[in-house]
């Protein structure tokens, strides 16, 4: 089987098994709704204010809900010893990984395009400048969190403790890709300054990071 | 071997008494800061080491990853643990020279914040080696090693965008702006007693490392023998 039809093949079973236990999104979109809320009563913005840290509020809830998401990646995996068969048969490794990194981003867009409307309605936000740069933002951004937040859940499947390992390891590293996000989004939402160079940045963040994760994976999977 | 090392660390001492004697009654007092400033002779130079120790952290890392030899993960897990100790060195030793010079304790400015993040990675990395179980923990800390410093330059550019975009703290002198010979002389002792420091924490953590492991393997073998422990 080729990288791509391994990929599909298995990107295709975790959404069905979603789309059948809606567990991840769920869990996810719950969590994200109650940062949303206590955010809410913790800061009770003016429309003016909450422009100003809108941003920071709305990929914060974001990056604490994809945790959730990503924490349930491999669980599932390591039930009947999938993950030992994966290892011996001659599928490519960076192909599960592929697989698993598309469908947290599936998962985590599907929240995002879901919750946009609350922070809307709970924050009075209206964007300065124009909107389609927030959706590329977005995109970046999510694959930003979700390419290392996937390989990380990988590493901190084999650790004690591993629900709570994730956020450690995953944290520091992506505080750059976060002040890109935080920043572009806040440039955008109140137009005083032009988000170009987050968005590249984040673009650069997502191709050296893409690439060192499917440079190390085979090695993590086949930690022993 | 074990008399050169012993020799090394001799020197070593020697070098750091001297470097002292240096920084805090040869080098002259800095004009403006005052007596605060013999601190740069020890934050500067604990920085050096610390990159030196990251550094060496990589590039264990990455011989780990291709030759799987147990001395590289152990240089690489001794390293980590030197250069954070000499990071948080910095981290302390910093806000306490900024708060009487610059009148605040810490600023978001892009080296400062570099090195706060540079801890965060290499705190998080010695608390996967530490959570991880037996055989894969080199791996898996070997494969975080190579994340973490990726991150560190994608770091440095992203905050000085943040802080060159924003109005940044008005700054007192900067170090670089011409060094007093004096002062230059006692800051390159400290340099390489530093270092010398820097590198002899690592060889006994190393050895310390390599005999863990020795025991762990010991235990291992005695265990499947099923003979006493």
């Amino acid at each position: 089987m080729t990288t791509i039809g391994v990929t599909r093949t298995t990107l295709l079973k975790d959404l069905r098994m979603e789309w059948r236990s809606k567990d991840a999104i769920n869990s996810m979109l719950f969590f994200a709704l109650l940062v949303v809320v206590i955010f809410s009563f913790a800061f009770n913005p003016t429309a003016e204010e909450s422009r100003r840290i809108a941003g920071g509020l709305i990929w914060v809830a974001f990056l604490f809900a994809a945790v959730v998401a990503l924490n349930q990646t491999w669980a599932r995996e390591l039930r009947n010893q999938v993950l030992d068969a994966y290892r011996v048969s001659p599928a490519p490794p960076n192909a599960l990984f592929l697989a698993k990194a598309i469908g947290n981003f599936f998962f985590v867009v599907v929240l995002e395009a879901l919750m946009a409307p609350l922070f809307v309605v709970f924050y009075d936000l209206r964007s300065v400048g124009p909107v389609w740069q927030l959706i590329v933002v977005a995109l970046l951004g999510t694959w930003a969190l979700v390419v290392n937040g996937t390989f990380f859940a990988a590493l901190s499947i084999r650790t004690r403790s591993r629900e709570i390992m994730l956020p450690l390891i995953l944290f520091p590293i992506s505080i750059p890709a976060l002040l890109a996000m935080v920043d572009a989004t806040t440039s955008i939402l109140t137009g005083e300054a032009s988000p170009d160079f987050w968005i590249k940045m984040l673009a650069v963040y997502d191709v050296v990071f893409t690439a060192v994760c499917l440079l190390l994976f085979e090695s993590v999977l086949n930690a022993e | 071997m074990k008399q050169l090392f012993i020799a090394f660390v001799v020197l070593t001492l020697g070098l750091l008494a001297f470097s002292t004697y240096q920084a805090l009654f040869v080098a002259p007092t800095e004009q403006t800061m005052g007596e605060v400033q013999r601190i740069f002779y020890y934050h500067v130079p604990s920085a050096w080491t610390a990159g030196v120790c990251f550094f060496v952290n990589f590039l264990a890392s990455v011989v780990y990853l291709w030759k799987r030899n147990l001395a590289s993960d152990a240089l690489a897990a001794a390293s980590a643990e030197v250069g954070v100790t000499f990071c948080t060195i910095v981290l302390i030793t910093g806000p306490i020279w900024a708060r009487p010079v610059w009148g605040i304790w810490w600023t978001w400015d892009a080296r400062l914040t570099t090195t706060l993040v540079l801890w965060l990675i290499y705190v998080s990395y010695l608390v996967l080696r530490r959570f991880s179980a037996g055989g894969q923990t080199q791996v898996l800390a070997a494969a975080l090693a190579i994340f973490g410093f990726v991150d560190v330059p994608i770091v440095y550019m992203s905050i000085r965008w943040f802080r060159t975009q924003h109005p940044s703290p008005v700054m007192g002198g900067g170090e670089n702006s011409g060094l007093d010979p004096a002062m230059l002389h006692a800051f390159f002792w400290n340099l390489a007693a530093f270092t010398c420091v820097g590198i002899v924490l690592m060889v006994v953590r190393y050895r310390l490392q390599m005999l863990e492991e020795k025991v762990e393997a010991t235990h291992a073998a005695a265990a499947l023998q099923g003979g006493p422990r």
